[in-house]
């Protein structure tokens, strides 16, 4: 018979090795402080460098606060939701409370450090890799 | 809801389309707040990632529409490593019930990625595009 169907294995492993992946991740490994899903970040690589974007919108620069220590970078703040009284609400969907979550970084980090930029609603970390961190080609004979 | 307790991340909803679109990449639904006081009506969007100038609001014959663009450009040379949320373009559409605009004075503001739309209410006119500050 001919396989004309994908093989229906081939999406239960390739579920199984994304699960993996996201568990065994370099980036999440044994968070110190700060707990939580929120605010989601998705990572990137841009060359040597990482660029960690983190959505969180409503959310302004003085809502909240960005540390780095060693190795992880933490970011935590408030975001609000407010709408005044007297109002009569006809949905309600968005969520609002207190958020704190740290990334690992598994890579070393030049010493001019990280930049951050938070526009729309997006904060960017602009993580450079250091020098001595970067890989080097090696020349076969 | 209570403040000070755990935020949970929201599940960007796709939208669900009953036609194509030409374009490729994903749309979604904006989580969304309605509510109305005695003036008017406010429709509070979330939509990261979106700049004011690539926000579109239509209303016609009752509906209010609003799409919001990304710029993928800056994610070409990016390679993902680690996601935990989904990027594309955000859609929804609404019909506003019986309670009539004033289309004249339709106020748009976007900040952090969330836009306020504040429609007065009064007559209903007909359909008209809106510019955002």
């Amino acid at each position: 018979m001919l396989t004309t169907f994908a093989d229906p294995f081939d999406s239960l492993f390739r579920l199984q090795r994304e699960l993996e992946a996201r568990l065994a991740s370099d980036w999440l490994d044994g968070a110190t402080a700060g707990v939580g899903a929120f605010p989601p970040i998705n990572v990137f690589q841009q060359g040597h460098d990482f660029v960690a974007l983190i959505e969180m919108p409503g959310v302004s620069k003085d809502d909240m606060t960005l540390e780095a220590k060693e190795g992880t970078i933490r970011v935590s703040g408030k975001k609000a939701v407010d709408y005044g009284d007297k109002v009569s609400v006809h949905r309600r969907e968005r969520v609002a409370g207190n958020f704190d979550r740290t990334i690992t970084l598994p890579i070393q980090i030049a010493p001019d450090g990280i930049k951050a930029e938070c526009r729309d609603g997006i904060l960017a970390l602009l993580i450079p890799r250091a020098e001595s961190d970067k890989p080097r080609s090696i020349k076969i004979k | 809801m209570v403040a000070g307790q755990e935020l949970q991340v929201q599940e960007k909803r796709e939208l669900q389309k009953k036609d194509e679109t030409t374009i490729p990449a994903r749309i979604f639904m904006p989580t969304t707040d309605i509510f109305e006081n005695e003036e008017s009506l406010t429709v509070v969007m979330e939509m990261p990632g979106v700049d004011g100038s690539k926000i579109d609001i239509q209303i016609e014959n009752e509906v209010l529409s609003v799409e919001g663009r990304i710029d993928f450009s800056k994610y070409e040379m990016m390679q993902p490593i680690y996601t935990e949320y989904n990027i594309g373009h955000y859609r929804r559409r609404f019909t506003l019930s019986p309670s009539r605009i004033d289309q004249s004075r339709i106020k748009a503001e976007m900040k952090d990625g969330v836009l306020t739309l504040i429609l007065p209410k009064a007559e209903q006119a007909k359909p008209r595009r809106i510019s955002v500050t």
